[in-house]
């Protein structure tokens, strides 16, 4: 709209059509030339992406010779690494994993945010310094003692090891909860109180409704990690195979099929694509969430 | 704040003391009814885990016959007669060091070029930010394979510039730095929280350095950096940490450029070449969950404990300065 009313303003009527054509390209170039740095950013961020896609559809033989494009599309690779390996076995892992976790994660975070940002008790501030010292701990710093402790409960080999912890205690979810529950006024909150409602009731029916945006973006968080996730599996599944999730098939799909790239890397591009969807339908949300983990609170 | 005003008037003199206290009492109820579950599960999955490392760690233990109390020999046995951990811990370092400054620098700059742009900031934004999300494990096979020193594109590109490629992750010398690529390209999550630090700075900050006569140089030093301390200094305590648990990149990346059958199955590859991608939590992977060290592992575990807490308490510590610079006003 703008760009066709700015010229009008700009030149006079009787200046000569080629004039304002040659205008329209000087400022068309002048925002390439401006722009170009962040363009060519962006480029070089998606060629690896683009490069596994282009890859998964060329022949074995094209993908070992350092060509960029595919001479022949061959699409039925993408059927044929299902043919290789039980992927869908594996995805179905993934998404029990990843969709549980984040269940829970919502289910014990949402109550323990609400009191860390609504509520007011004693050993709050600890509380919430031992949730943000539990977010930055390497996960190898515990892992002796609960590897013990799952063996001896007789479910390693099982997800059940990388799915329970998150129905209890999460504190990435916590954390970035109570980031988001700080930005919804109190006064709403007490609103509902003085219309007879218990802390829960105000949760539930009022809190909860107005942090939809921020539960939706704790949620997606949560699902990415426990998706990407690789040490966790590795530790509890490595051995069963039937329980592997997509990220540790995927390692291991290489190896199996040794040289042939376009396999592999059309099993990579099928393991990037739910998060590639994920991302489109909601960036906004994943924006939001990354600036508010930032130290701003 | 009405809410509050009318609950005094109700609770004026009247009310009795009783009363009040059953109300304090309900609340302190409802407070351990919200936060009970994670209290539980903190104490379970990062209380006793990490009093339990500390006991393991004096102990020989191959989780099929008892611990075994041993004193301070997994100690002395990781400082003074055990090459391999002085490598791994070597690597790890080296990781702190370089992957941290160039992660942060990198971030910095692009979130800077991004933030000048005037129009199209959503969508670069968006394409600079969506490789983080690629699974690790994905995008180091996707680098493995673009890093191939003979049939990957980037040689190739190189090899069309004139430039002669490297062999990247088939070179103990060249491997970290390609992990370090790796993690760069993947660093969009930094450089989101860097791009909205910096669209936060006053411009009038600026406009007022451009009438004292400073020019950009000047101004980043004098107006920018200072604005945006306290997320920088989140961004290299952030990735300081990152890099002292660096494992999925460096396990696949070792094994796959090695051709391992299956990364799960094997050791041999494992830190390939040349424990080159041998980080200090691989090593301790492989002590504890293929050798069965438990109690090695566990005092490893321990000296990475003391270290990224450490480092952890430099950022809890900041953030509780922030929080009372925002309560305070």
């Amino acid at each position: 709209m703008t760009t066709l009313a700015e010229p009008r303003h700009a030149a006079p009527a009787s200046e000569p059509p080629k004039v304002r054509m040659r205008r329209k390209w000087d400022k068309k170039l002048y925002w390439i030339a401006t722009h170009s740095v962040g363009i060519a950013m962006g480029v070089i961020f998606m060629l690896p992406i683009l490069f596994v896609f282009l890859t998964a559809v060329m022949s074995s033989d094209q993908a070992l010779s350092s060509n960029f494009w595919p001479t022949e599309w061959h699409f039925e690779n993408f059927i044929e690494v299902f043919e290789k390996a039980p992927l869908l076995r594996y995805f179905g892992n993934s998404m029990l994993y990843s969709t549980l976790a984040t269940v829970g994660a919502l289910v014990s975070a949402i109550p323990a945010a609400y009191a860390l940002s609504k509520l007011k008790f004693r050993g709050q501030n600890l509380f919430f310094m031992l949730t943000v010292a539990a977010m930055m701990l390497p996960p190898q710093v515990t892992v002796v003692p609960l590897y013990d402790l799952w063996v001896r409960l007789g479910f390693t080999g099982t997800l059940i090891p990388l799915i329970a912890p998150y129905f209890f205690f999460d504190a990435f979810s916590i954390f970035l909860l109570r980031q988001f529950f700080l930005t919804i006024p109190k006064d709403y909150l007490e609103a509902a109180k003085i219309d007879g409602c218990n802390e829960f009731k105000a949760m539930v029916k009022v809190l909860i409704p107005m942090a939809k945006p921020g539960i939706a973006a704790t949620a997606m968080f949560c699902f990415l990690f426990t998706w990407n996730d690789y040490f966790g599996p590795l530790l509890y599944t490595g051995e069963t195979r039937d329980s592997w999730p997509l990220s540790l098939a995927i390692a291991s799909f290489r190896g199996m099929h040794h040289v042939e790239w376009n396999l592999t890397m059309a099993a990579t591009a099928l393991i990037m694509l739910p998060v590639i969807v994920l991302f489109v339908f909601a960036q906004k949300s994943f924006v939001k969430g990354i600036t508010f983990t930032g130290v701003k609170g | 704040m009405t809410s509050t005003l009318d609950s005094r008037a109700v609770a004026s003199p009247s009310a009795s003391t009783r009363t009040r206290k059953g109300n304090a009492a309900r609340r302190r109820r409802t407070v351990f009814y919200f936060i009970a579950p994670a209290m539980l599960g903190f104490l379970i999955f990062f209380g006793y885990p990490l009093i339990a490392t500390v006991y393991y760690s004096f102990t020989r233990y191959d989780l099929i016959n008892a611990p075994e109390f041993i004193g301070f020999d997994n100690y002395v046995r990781m400082f003074t007669s055990e090459p391999l951990v002085g490598t791994a811990a070597y690597n790890t370092l080296w990781l702190v060091i370089v992957l941290t400054v160039c992660r942060v620098v990198f971030a910095l700059g692009v979130a800077s070029v991004i933030s000048r742009l005037k129009s199209g900031v959503g969508l670069v934004r968006t394409l600079c930010y969506l490789p983080s999300l690629a699974p690790p494990a994905a995008a180091t096979l996707a680098f493995v394979f673009l890093f191939n020193p003979e049939y990957g594109p980037v040689n190739a590109f190189l090899d069309f510039v004139g430039i002669d490629g490297g062999l990247w992750f088939n070179d103990p010398a060249m491997s970290k730095p390609a992990l370090t690529l790796l993690v760069m390209w993947g660093s969009g999550e930094l450089m989101i929280i860097i791009l909205a630090a910096l669209l936060d700075v006053p411009q009038e900050q600026y406009e007022a350095a451009e009438l004292d006569g400073a020019g950009p140089v000047r101004r980043f030093w004098h107006v920018t950096l200072p604005s945006i301390s306290p997320v920088l200094l989140f961004g290299v305590v952030n990735s300081i940490i990152f890099a002292l648990q660096f494992f999925t990149q460096a396990i696949v990346a070792g094994s796959a450029a090695a051709g391992a059958a299956d990364v799960a199955g094997n050791t041999k590859f494992i830190g390939a070449p040349q424990n080159s991608t041998l980080t200090y939590p691989v090593w301790l992977y492989v002590q504890g969950f293929r050798y069965f060290n438990m109690g090695y592992a566990a005092a490893m575990a321990v000296l990475l404990f003391v270290v990224s807490a450490g480092f952890t308490w430099i950022l809890v510590r900041q953030l509780r300065k922030s929080q009372h610079q925002e309560e305070g006003g």
